[in-house]
């Protein structure tokens, strides 16, 4: 197995999730973008972990996960007062600071 | 070179589990289904947790499935079915300028790969490499990695009553 096939595998992933951020309008679709732009790092983590034989990256890549989580956690939780107060979730339409 | 230098099972795993993995990737941020986008994710996220086993990660796989495809994923489908109404497919899921996008991640992908494969061009994986064992794993979090595994148990506790706070209903 070669180091650049994983690098580019999370490549690929990564600007597969921001083409997900910049094109969605749905606030969740936007999350699950933003999962796949962490998944892609935590594969990078791994194939260098594997690569210079050292444990860091395993530790990161679970430091990652716990993170994620969390974001998601308050990413949610944020997308649905939102919807409460109006009743869409539609990011284009969150536009009251603009000046 | 022989052929266990080149690790063709791995390999051919390695191509058939990329390629379900983009191609559900792409399913995530193109579907006009919510849900359905939300099924794609699953397969992404197994599909990482089968690269990270290739990777020699077994306890970072299984915590993959565990957080990402049983709690992160329960989550995204809460969300989905308290945000809307109807389950069907939805027209103005995209922006209106979400052209912009396709050459942004384009342009991106480019850069990258042209730094990844000037950079890392034919560097191997080591083929005799030890699994990393669990036990390995948490004496490196619980000794040099203590201050911030401490610092991530309160940044969750403070997540969890942060979205306490913000969903509840006064």
């Amino acid at each position: 197995m070669l180091l650049n096939q994983f690098l580019l595998l999370g490549a690929v992933l990564f600007c597969t999730g921001v083409y997900g951020v910049i094109a969605r309008k749905n606030a969740v679709m936007v999350l699950m973008s933003i999962e796949l732009i962490l998944n892609s790092v935590n594969i990078n983590l791994l194939a260098f972990s594997l690569f210079n034989q050292n444990i860091d990256g395993n530790v990161f890549a679970l430091f990652i996960i716990a993170v994620a989580a969390a974001e998601v956690g308050v990413g949610l939780a944020l997308v649905l007062l939102v919807y409460r107060n109006r009743r869409s979730i539609a990011l284009d339409e969150l536009s009251e600071m603009k000046g | 070179m022989v052929a266990s230098d080149i690790q063709v099972a791995q390999n051919i795993g390695f191509g058939i589990i990329a390629v379900t993995m983009i191609v559900a990737a792409i399913g995530v941020v193109t579907n006009r289904n919510v849900v359905h986008a939300a099924l794609s994710l699953v397969v992404v996220m197994a599909g990482a947790a089968a690269q990270y086993i290739l990777l020699a990660a077994e306890f970072v796989a299984v915590t993959q499935v565990l957080v990402y495809i049983g709690a992160v994923m329960v989550l995204f489908l809460f969300g989905v079915m308290l945000t809307r109404a109807r389950l069907g497919r939805e027209a103005d899921l995209n922006n209106k300028n979400f052209v912009i996008g396709i050459p942004v991640a384009l342009i991106m992908l480019g850069v990258m790969g042209w730094a990844l494969i000037d950079g890392f061009h034919g560097q191997k994986m080591p083929t005799n490499a030890a699994p990393v064992t669990t036990k390995a794993l948490s004496d490196a979090i619980f000794a040099p990695y203590l201050v911030p595994f401490w610092a991530l148990s309160f940044l969750l506790l403070i997540a969890v009553v942060g979205a306490i706070v913000l969903a509840r209903k006064d």
